[in-house]
């Protein structure tokens, strides 16, 4: 049971990092599509880095970097050259999963350092992960910044009018996106797979911009959903194991139509009006350019 | 310093000239990113850009050409229609799967029956299997309000997914040596879908592809459906108000793109690729997003946007050969191509003035 356990909190954490940081972003008012790019930026730039290091450590703080300056990209794109945040994100995926096929070569069949368990079998990242919901909460809902931030992403307008640097507030919410791509892509190669092979993260940063949808923009919804998301992998995966008579490619299909039917779910409840959760920012997905 | 100032409608002028922009800057900034590899800048453009078509080897690359192009086109076409209206279609590549997979069932199915119905048959599944998976974004879309981009998304790992199946499963050439991969259809006379000229590169999907374009043109430009759908993606108020049905626009724009890629599925299976295999998906469906979006959405900037892109995967291939060059080289050049244009795009809605 607790093996299962660990396994299901292993493969939740990339999507809870990834959607944890992609949801600061949408409450900023920006719809960044590049997830997935900016996560397997991270995979390879961490990989590298630990396995030149020998420390998981540096490798997921050089994640984070990677992951920054791969959404400074589509900060500046999408900030001050006010292109089409869809289209420039999607940019961002393909840039991202070539350049990082272009530089990983050296590094395919090299293995990662080791990580250590942490308490209670549990390594680091996934214990920062769990702690970084409620921190991420926190900051969104109780301190000023955060007001601030909400208020650039609910109505841009307004909050200019106010005199609040809507671009700046939106830049940094942008980076912290990119870096947490950067270390949910990292979690992939260093803890999960334990090499770099191209392509690696396989749609799971499609599947974080998901769960934040799932999550109604909430930081406890993006836990449940990352942890649904780990539980139909890891059953998936002990099904594979256990010889189930389904092929395993079937089998494999299982998180991308859970991640369908969730999103299916959720869609219907806001549309029918059943729902006491939150909806989608108001300002989401549309540039901002001040005229005075 | 600067400041912008948006201009009442898009510059025309601008709207031609940042794409050729957008590609020399990619140019620049490749050869220095080349530079900075090692290699020699400017005999990697020229690889790329040059010889595939007046090159030493050119005999061999230019058919080449309308093979690459000849897809990319047929499903840019598809997705310009929904870009236009707002509706964003980003699993081309899983309809294109779908599509391959509904045609060679149907060639595979009738194998070795020699009649002349089956090639038109395996055309009729190729697009309703990709009319059928573009549909279901399309309807999840209309029924429940999900997102139709991270659905269709979702869609093309999956349909890769029943792609492997197939390759180790279903489809499985009985006489293959338990190799994966189906029948090689080349080897199938009535399936086949031949090279039409020799020495050409053209084949039936290159037809279709510039069918699709002239079709595209005249539903874009003379076709009320045309007018719904610019309105739909300019001012979707306003659209309403013009009698636009929203659900039906979804549902035309993702179907129509859906079969279309099924479409270019279909005659890649049966023709330049031969089979169905684990890796069939070669990121075409993808690649035409740029397509679309360097052609400005437009039929006749989508010919020269699928004619360069499809440069770019010969000059790779060639670069790749002779120089060395990493085979993600292409797919580096493409990803900034899309930056250059998406940023340069700026010029075709805002003026730049200096501050005073």
């Amino acid at each position: 049971m607790m093996t299962v356990l660990i396994l299901l909190m292993g493969a939740a954490t990339p999507i809870l990092f990834a959607a944890l940081g992609e949801l600061v972003v949408e409450r900023a008012g920006v719809l960044n599509l590049g997830v997935e790019g900016m996560m397997i930026g991270g995979a390879l730039a961490g990989f590298a880095a630990a396995h030149a290091t020998g420390s998981p450590a540096v490798g997921f703080a050089v994640a984070a970097l990677a992951g920054a300056a791969l959404s400074m990209l589509f900060a500046v794109m999408t900030q001050y050259l006010l292109s089409n945040q869809v289209a420039t994100g999607l940019a961002l995926v393909l840039f991202g999963l070539g350049l990082t096929a272009m530089f990983g070569k050296p590094y395919e069949g090299v293995k990662a350092p080791a990580m250590m368990a942490g308490p209670l079998g549990l390594n680091g990242m996934i214990w920062l992960g769990l702690a970084l919901v409620p921190a991420v909460w926190w900051g969104l809902t109780r301190t000023r910044p955060g007001l601030i931030l909400r208020a650039v992403g609910e109505n841009h307008d307004a909050a200019h009018a106010l005199g609040y640097p809507v671009r700046r507030v939106r830049i940094l919410a942008i980076a912290f996106g990119g870096a947490m791509a950067g270390m949910g892509g990292a979690y992939v190669s260093i803890a999960t797979v334990l090499q770099w092979t191209e392509g690696m993260t396989a749609g799971a940063g499609w599947i974080a911009l998901a769960i934040v949808v799932f999550a109604q923009w909430n930081p406890w919804g993006v836990l449940a959903g990352a942890w649904l998301f780990g539980g139909v992998t890891v059953l998936q995966l002990r099904l594979q194991a256990a010889g189930v008579a389904v092929p395993v490619q079937l089998l494999s299909m299982a998180p991308y139509l859970a991640t369908i039917l969730v999103l299916v779910l959720i869609s219907a409840r806001q549309k029918f009006g059943r729902s006491g959760g939150g909806s989608a920012p108001g300002s989401l997905g549309r540039s901002f350019h001040a005229l005075r | 310093m600067f400041r912008l100032e948006p201009r009442a409608s898009a510059s025309l002028g601008w709207q031609i000239a940042t794409p050729v922009l957008a590609v020399l800057a990619t140019m620049l900034v490749g050869g220095i990113l080349f530079a900075a590899m090692g290699f020699d800048p400017l005999a990697a453009i020229r690889t790329i850009f040059w010889d595939p078509l007046f090159g030493p080897a050119s005999g061999y690359s230019r058919p080449q050409l309308l093979v690459k192009a000849g897809p990319l086109i047929l499903i840019a076409c598809g997705l310009a229609l929904g870009f236009r209206a707002g509706i964003w279609n980003i699993g081309a590549e899983g309809q294109y799967i779908i599509g391959a997979i509904c045609g060679a069932a149907v060639a595979l199915a009738a194998y070795p029956l020699d009649a002349f119905w089956i090639f038109p048959a395996m055309i009729l599944a190729g697009a309703a299997g990709g009319w059928a998976w573009g549909m279901i974004p399309a309807l999840l879309r209309n029924w429940f309000g999900a997102s139709e981009i991270l659905v269709s998304l979702m869609l093309v790992y999956v349909a890769q997914k029943i792609a492997a199946w197939m390759a180790f499963g279903p489809m499985k050439n009985p006489e293959g040596f338990n190799f994966p991969g189906s029948r090689n259809l080349q080897q199938y006379e009535a399936a086949a879908n031949p090279e039409l000229i020799a020495g050409s590169g053209l084949h039936w999907g290159v037809v279709a592809a510039g069918v699709a374009l002239a079709l595209t043109w005249f539903v874009m430009s003379r076709h009320i459906l045309g007018f719904q759908i610019r309105t739909a993606g300019a001012a979707p108020r306003a659209a309403r108000f013009a009698g636009v049905r929203p659900e039906r626009l979804v549902a035309l724009c993702l179907g129509v793109s859906g079969a279309l890629a099924g479409l270019a599925g279909l005659f890649e299976v049966a023709g330049p690729a031969g089979q169905i295999t684990e890796s069939f998906g070669s990121g075409y469906g993808f690649t035409a997003i740029i397509v679309a979006f360097l052609g400005r959405l437009h039929p006749l900037g989508i010919l020269l946007a699928g004619l360069l892109m499809a440069l770019t995967y010969i000059g790779g291939e060639l670069a790749q050969m002779m120089l060395n060059l990493p085979a993600a080289t292409v797919q580096v050049f493409q990803g900034m191509l899309l930056f250059f244009l998406l940023g340069f795009d700026i010029l075709t809605r805002y003026r730049i003035r200096r501050r005073a």
